[in-house]
Order: structure tokens, then sequence, then C-alpha cells
């Protein structure tokens, strides 16, 4: 039994990296600084350590075998899932580019709402350390984030020290939409974060007269949406008189259509308040099920993010017509690869099509997939690389046991090779 | 397994060859001396070829986040150049930002055979080796950041003494796996966060009370004692500013003697003379290199069409936004460590300033006197991608085509600069310099950019061509570490290159003051932030190569 100390966590999407795991075997126990995101996804217990085609227990060699034979004869297989590591993505993207399949993280609907505003128009963005030290007004927007990050808070707001806020306990934190679901936003000194309330779906009309006010425009509606604009006026004069103000939003929470519309509404905004005399960032929340991974190595690799088709020889990015229900409804996809290292729970959706699963060790499905092979989860059965919800920093991930489970790369890799050798 | 390369015509100013007629052996990856009885297992007639080393990309843009944001930000530039792929080679996408894999074909069907990617932030250093793990073929490595990194400013500001200061910026050489130390407008990131919107050489950081001339003294002291060849590489004060030429050369001055590298100066090299305010000052800036044998410098030549700017300069990038073509921007503050701005651009012939520039870097070029201070950069992607490397060689080696373009472009352009009356035209050897020699002088490469006995075998034939583009864009041969890897101009095999490094000592006492300060402020752990040789290495395709310091035992 040893302690091992420092782990970072591939889960959370914020980079905790100061976890204490206890390691028995194969069994994994947090014993400091877990959470009810990184505790679960540690501890989840390994239940197969064998490949299956049919259903049936095989070597590794032969399900490999046979995810070749599946793959070798399609039109267009669907990569999904693509939740893994950084060496992970790369055997994915080698797999995608050899047998011409769409490669589509399962987060990318909402990351959607990203990309196109970032597509659009573009960004003023931040990451956790300047949060960390600088940030003296925070606005969340649509988003629980104590549900999304329960260590958020505790990590990034209300540290005790910070090189450029005198005392961080006096930070103002404000909701704007979704209201908090626990205390974590909660000053150490008691003060609760300012809640203005409104329906998720109304942010857009909430956001358009905020953005007015940041610009001095004349607003004659006395309320929208339910919230004053009296109190919406405080809130711009908030971002004005604030030294480094943050907006934050996870893409994935704003769950109207052309959300894309108030993420790129937001962007501007922050574009404005640095106009202002003043400084101002986003910083969206992401990082989960390796979305961020996903498509920095596909921005790499292809130069679009991770909702890529190959069929032609070439990438190519389209963040409607390549998504997974879209080619499974459709029927243009026929066969299915899913790879999902990280989450038990995120299983294939359902189709009739011949389905590949690579995926993490006490995955369970309702209708067994043609061939299942076990594999390792990135920072605890194998060593690699993982991005955090603010891009810039990859996280080295540790090896925390032996479990003999192959990595996701090792996988891709073989059946790679298999094609490439029929 | 022997490799003759029979009767070319060697330039290899490392060995002061210039265009002679020359036998080159390649055994194990490596040229040889004249085996005495040896059977060549493989010939390859060069005569009539110009045979040079394989070029080396002293400052290109290849690895890092904001690469990655420029490209995620254009997928219509894409779009225009999609990249099949075939049996030997991934597909991707070219052009502006290309795609990691693409980058590296198209070098080597080039004659590069390596790239220096030249900022690359502590944070972000991990993600620029993985970038340039998967760039095929060439050898990579990076300049690590400092000068708006909160650890260095505090450090100033409590009066640590220089040897702490070398300390500190050594063991960020190790943990980042740097051959270079880089900074960018000194200081300037930094102030960005307080508001500040310009800084000045001497102008106070309104919260550290420092300026980027002590920035850049103490890096560049540090540099030069824990014994870096590369001297400091400068992205210096008020890029892009008209009048940014006294600022320039204010800092030539500053420096006192110790080693520095200003690159792509022609973005440094404005005066504010003339009807719109905007006038070459690469005269003063060629007269003060010429004079100062202590600095080098890089160009970053602009050439007309569309490209996208990335840089560290989140300052000046966030100041020249409004330039933005398509209009869409991205800036990030970063981790207390410094920041990034991607802002696309169309360089247009007919535009009075982009005519200007285009002339102040042909000028700089031309004026400075010796080839083995000045390097040919276009600042990949900033100034124009790569791939426009040839052209930009023939501007400089045929005074006619020059002139030619000159009389194309804005006319107000044209009698502001001297371009039309200066008659230089670069040599064969000069290229070789500029491209090989200098270059893995400059960097402090062992074994690279020469063709005598003892170096690796990176390899470049060309057909002598009087059009020089057309020489330049399509090799007969490249060779990589004794392997061809391009035949006419098109990728036949690959590999995978190394990445390069220096290893400067540090008191380990260093990690003291560091692990608090990861402790109490930033967001991971001291020991997480190091990058360790095995994320290099462990995939099986990554190698590492360590260059001797100055003072070394050769």
């Amino acid at each position: 039994m040893i302690e091992i100390t420092e782990v970072p966590s591939p889960f959370c999407g914020i980079g905790t990296d100061d976890l204490t795991i206890r390691v028995d075997g194969i069994l994994l126990k947090v014993i400091e600084n877990g959470c009810a995101v990184n505790t679960p996804a540690f501890e989840q217990p390994i239940t197969d350590t064998s490949a299956r085609v049919d259903g049936k227990d095989v070597s590794l060699e032969v399900a490999v075998a046979k995810a070749a034979e599946l793959l070798i004869d399609t039109k267009l297989p669907l990569i999904g899932g693509c939740a893994t590591d950084v060496n992970g993505m790369r055997g994915l993207l080698a797999l995608a580019d050899r047998c011409g399949a769409v490669v589509d993280n399962m987060n990318f609907t909402g990351a959607r709402n990203n990309f196109l505003a970032l597509q659009d128009s573009g960004w003023m963005n931040t990451t956790l350390a300047e949060v960390k030290n600088r940030c003296d007004l925070l606005l969340v927007v649509g988003t629980d984030l104590e549900s999304f990050a329960p260590r958020f808070f505790e990590r990034y707001v209300w540290n005790k020290e910070a090189m450029f806020v005198e005392d961080t306990r006096q930070r103002s934190v404000i909701y704007l939409g979704k209201a908090p679901s626990g205390e974590a936003s909660k000053s150490p000194n008691g003060q609760k974060a300012q809640v203005m309330e409104c329906a998720t779906d109304d942010l857009p009309e909430v956001l358009a007269v905020l953005r007015a006010l940041v610009k001095d425009q004349q607003i004659r509606a006395t309320s929208v949406c339910g919230l004053a604009v009296a109190d919406l006026q405080v809130l711009a004069d908030q971002f004005k008189a604030a030294k480094y103000g943050v907006v934050t939003w996870a893409a994935g929470a704003l769950a109207f259509a052309h959300a894309e519309l108030t993420v790129q509404k937001l962007s501007e905004m922050i574009k404005d308040i640095n106009d202002l005399n003043t400084r101002c960032s986003g910083l969206p929340l992401a990082g989960k099920e390796g979305d961020q991974t996903a498509n920095q190595v596909c921005g790499w690799t292809t130069g679009y993010p991770a909702r890529t088709r190959f069929s032609r020889g070439y990438p190519e990015y389209d963040p409607f017509l390549n998504e997974t229900s879209v080619l499974l409804a459709s029927g243009e996809a026929d066969a299915l690869v899913w790879v999902q290292a990280f989450n038990v729970n995120a299983v294939p959706p359902e189709t009739t099509l011949p389905t590949i699963v690579v995926g993490r060790s006490g995955m369970t499905f309702a209708k067994e997939p043609a061939v299942f092979i076990p594999v390792g989860t990135p920072g605890i059965d194998h060593a690699g690389h993982a991005y955090r919800m603010d891009n810039v920093v990859a996280i080295r991930l540790k090896k925390l046991r032996d479990s003999g489970l192959p990595s996701t790369a090792e996988v891709l890799n073989a059946i790679e090779q298999a094609l490439q050798v029929k | 397994m022997l490799i003759k390369l029979t009767g070319g015509t060697v330039y290899d100013p490392a060995s002061g060859v210039d265009g002679k007629l020359q036998d080159i052996y390649i055994q194990d990856g490596r040229i040889v001396a004249k085996p005495t009885e040896a059977v060549v297992d493989k010939e390859y007639d060069l005569k009539g070829k110009v045979v040079m080393s394989g070029a080396i990309d002293m400052h290109t843009h290849i690895g890092g986040g904001k690469g990655n944001i420029a490209r995620t930000l254009l997928p219509e530039e894409h779009r225009n150049d999609p990249v099949h792929r075939s049996d030997i080679t991934r597909s991707g996408c070219g052009h502006a930002m290309p795609s990691t894999f693409v980058t590296g074909y198209r070098y080597a069907e080039m004659g590069y055979t390596a790239g220096f990617e030249p900022a690359m932030l502590p944070v972000n250093a991990r993600q620029a080796h993985m970038e340039m793990a998967d760039i095929p073929i060439l050898d990579k490595g990076g300049y690590v950041m400092l000068g708006s990194d909160d650890y260095l400013l505090r450090m100033l500001t409590a009066k640590k003494d220089q040897k702490a200061i070398n300390d500190y910026v050594a063991w960020t050489m190790h943990s980042a796996k740097a051959i270079g130390v880089k900074v960018v407008n000194p200081g300037g990131i930094n102030a960005f966060k307080f508001n500040q919107r310009k800084l000045d050489l001497d102008e106070q950081n309104c919260y550290y009370g420092v300026t980027p001339r002590d920035i850049l003294q103490v890096l560049a002291t540090a540099v030069k004692e824990i014994g870096v060849t590369h001297p400091l590489h400068v992205h210096g004060c008020n890029l892009g500013v008209p009048g940014n030429v006294q600022t320039t050369l204010d800092t030539i001055q500053g420096i006192g003697g110790l080693p520095m590298h200003l690159t792509h100066i022609q973005f440094h090299s404005y005066g504010t003379e003339g009807d719109f305010k905007f006038s070459s000052g690469a005269a003063q800036i060629a007269e003060a290199i010429n004079k100062n044998k202590n600095i080098t410098i890089d160009v970053g030549q602009i050439l007309f069409g569309q490209t996208v700017t990335a840089s560290g300069d989140n300052m000046r990038q966030h100041a020249n936004h409004k330039f933005a073509s398509p209009n869409k921007w991205v800036t990030m503050d970063i981790e207390c460590d410094a920041g990034c701005g991607v802002v696309p651009f169309k360089y247009k012939d007919k535009n009075f300033v982009n005519a200007l520039q285009w002339a102040i870097g042909l000028e700089t070029f031309l004026l400075v006197d010796d080839p083995w201070r000045i390097f040919l950069t276009t600042d990949h992607p900033n100034g124009a991608p790569f791939t426009s490397y040839p052209h930009l060689i023939r501007l400089l080696m045929d005074r006619s085509f020059r002139n030619e373009v000159l009389s194309t472009i804005h006319p107000e352009a044209q009698k502001m600069t001297t371009l039309a009356s200066i008659e230089r035209e670069y040599t064969l050897q000069e290229i070789a310099i500029m491209t090989r020699a200098g270059a893995a002088k400059l960097i402090g490469l062992k074994d690279r950019g020469g063709l005598s006995a003892g170096n690796w075998a990176d390899i470049t034939v060309y057909t002598d061509n009087n059009d020089r583009q057309k020489m330049f864009e399509k090799p007969d041969y490249v060779f990589k570490d004794g392997q061809l890897v391009v035949v006419d101009g098109k990728v036949v095999s690959t590999k995978w290159g190394t990445t390069h490094v220096v290893q400067p000592d540090f008191d380990p006492s260093v990690e003291k003051g560091l692990k608090d300060y990861f402790d109490r402020y930033m967001t991971m752990k001291l020991g997480n932030f190091k990058i360790s040789n095995d994320e290099i290495t462990e995939d099986g395709r990554g190698s590492i190569s360590v260059h001797p310091l100055k003072g070394d035992v050769a």
C-alpha cells in the first residue's frame, strides 16, 4: 500500500493537482482533497480486464483484428466520444485519417457555442492563475459553477493570498441567470454571492441590455425578464470600476437555440469594457471528458476542432453536419467507434451499426457492442497529458497503479496498424 | 550503408567552402571523411547541382498555444488549402498556419531540416513540445519566454542579485526544455494586465516600478553568465509603432555590449517622417547593426497576402486589433506568466503602410553588411507564411526582379524607400550563411549547419537556376540524418527529428523560493510544472539532443 501525493486530475477540468491517493493493488482511495467529481472518478473499480468480441472474452490481438475487420470496408465510420489523453487523440486521429472517419468529441455540441463565436469575432480570455491573483469581480453566467467544478471557489476565488488582491474575501461574485446550488460561492467572511436570477433562455435578452448599458446606450424599459434595469446598470458600473473583471460560463449550460450569439455578446461586451480604461476577461469553463484535449490535438493535427471528417482524404470541419446524432439518424455513418477512457457512464449512443467500444473498464452496455476493449484511464493506469479548461495548461498525468490495461493510444495504434497491413 | 554524393558544387560556409566541387560521404546518419576501402552502397550524381546543408529556421512559430488559437480561429483559411493524405504522409491543411504534419512536409520540401519556436511560455512549453513532436522530419527547439512573468518581476522589485536571477533562468530552461531565452515586449505583457497600454524602454511597470531596460539588462546578463550560446532573443518595446526606430536604437545602446538578438526588426524600424508620418528607419538600424558586433538580428520580412499574426505581445496585439482582416481576433492573459494575441492580417501592396513595411524589410537585408549576423525570417506566420521563403530569396538575389516588384507597390511608398538605388544582390554563399551556418552558430547547434565530416547529414541539393524562387522551392534531394526524405520537392519518406536543448547549471536551492511561490499563488504544484525528459521521449519517436554551453570543452 502506498500513498501518492500531488496527483493531478483529468476529470474536473480545473486542473486540481493536489490530491493524495492511497493505492492498494488496483484499489484507489482518495485520502485528501477529493471532491464530488474527482473522488468517484478515481475510485471507480476495474471490472473488465479482458477484451470481448460479441460478448465473449478474447485476447487483445483478436479484438484488435476484429475491430480492423469491421472497419476495413466501411465508407464512413464515426469515431465518437473522443474522451482520452493527448496520445490517445494522436492514435485516434491517425486511425481516422487512415479509414476516412468522422471524429466528433462528445461535448462538441455544447462547445460549439464557443467555437462559433470565436470563429466569427474572437474574444479576450484569461486563465486560472490570473483569476486567482487578479480577479476582483466575477460574473457567473447561466452556470452552476460549483456542481461543474466543486473546488473552483476554494482554489481560485477564496484562496488566502493573492498577489494583486489585498483581501480575497472582498471579491465580488455575481450570478446572472441560474442561482448557485450550494454555498461554495459564499465568501469566507460570510458574504453571499449576489444572485440576479432569470430563466436560462432569457439570458440573450438580459445580456443584450447589459451590453447596451456597458456602452452607455439609453434603455427605456425599467425591467427585463424580471430583472430591474437599474440593477443591471449597477452591474455594468461594477465592471467599469473593477480592475480585473472576469466573466465565466459553461458553453454546454447555455442550452437554448443559437446560444453562440450569447457567447458572442458576452465576448464583445468584454472587449467593450477593455476600451473603457480598465481590464476584463472571459473564462469559458470546459475540460471534461477530454474535450479540450480533443480540440487541441485535432487543432494542431488538422487545423480544425474535434468535429472533423476525413472521408475525402483530407480534413473537413463542419460543426453541424459532422455531429454524431445527425450521422446516426441519417444513416450516413456505417460503423461506430466509441472512445471513452474517463467515464464509465458515458456509453455509446443507441445504434444498430457495428460498434467498437474502446472504453474505461467498468463500462456496462444495454446492448453488447461487437467489440469491447477495456482500456486504462489516463492519470490512473498510465501517464499522459490532458488539457484543463483554460486550454493553455496541459497537465502531466501520473501513473498510479499497474493494472495491465492497455492505453487508448496502444489500442487505436494497433487497430490502425492492422488496417495498414490489410 | 555508405552513401556518396558525387561532384556537386558545395556551399558550406561553416568550413569556408564557397562553391567548390566536392564529394560528400554519408554513413550512419552522419557525414564522414572519404573512407579508404568501404564500398559505396548508393551514389548520387550531383554534377551541376548546388549542395548546401539543410536549412535552419531560427525563428518560426511552429509550436504552442497561440498557433493553435490561430488555427482554430481561421477554418475558412484552411479550406483553401486542404492537404490529402498519402501512403506515407498524413492529411492536414496548409497556408498561413499549417497543421503540424504539413508544417514538417512543406519545410522539408523547401530544403529545411530544423525550425525553432521562439515564444515558448514556461507554462505552455508542454504544449509547444507536444505540437512540435507532431512535426515530422524537422529537428526543433524552443526559446523560453521570460520578462513579463511575475516571479522575475518580484525578484527585481526585491532587488535579488544577478546570481539568483541566473539560477531562475537556468532552472526555467531546464523545466521548459529550451535552447534559448526570449523576452517579448519586456514587462509589457505584464503591464497590460495592470491596464497599461504602452510601455517605453524607460517607462515603469505601474505595480513593480521595473522598466523594460532593467529587464533586458538582467536577462541578457543571465543568458551570458549561465553560458547559453544563443544571445537573449529580444522582441522589443513598441512593436509596430511609428517612431519606434529610436526605441530600437536606444535598446541597442542600452544593452552595453552584451550579446543580444533583436528579432523581426522590420517591425521595430519605423520613423515618423513624410506626409503619412510613417517612414523607413532601416538605414539607421543597419548602421547601428554594422557598428555593434554584439547585436544579431532577424528581419521578419512581410510579404503581401493573407496571413495571421500570433504573438506573445498581447499589449501590442490588442492595440493593433483594429487592423484585423478578417475582423476577428483573440488576446489572452496567461497564468501570471505571459500572454498572447492572435490577429489575422492581410498585407496589401497598394496600402502605403504595408508597402513601406515590405521595403523596410528588404532595405534592412541589403544594408546590413555581415550575413553572419542577420537571418532570413518572415517571423512565420506574422510577416508571411514560411512557404514564401523562396520568393524572398529571389527578392534578395535578383535586383531586377526586386525593382520590378517595387514598381508595382503603392507609389508614395516607392518614394519613401531607397530600395531602387541599392545594388546589392545576395550570393548563394550569403544565403547559405543566413539560413544554415550562421543560424547553427547563433543557436549553438553542435554538428548541424555544416557539411564537414562529423556533422549530421542534413543536406539539401538544388538545381542551379537563375530564377532563384524556382530553385529554392523545389530541391532535387533533401537528406535528414542521412535519410533521403525529399526528391524533386516532394516528400518520399518521413522520420522524426530531435529536440535541441541546453542544460545550464543552477543551484538546486532555487526551488525553495519557487515552491513557496507555486504553493501560494500558482495553480499547479512545482513538481507537476517541470517537464521531464520522458514526456518528450516516451512515445518512442522523440529524442533530446543536449548542446554544449559556452566554455564547455568541445
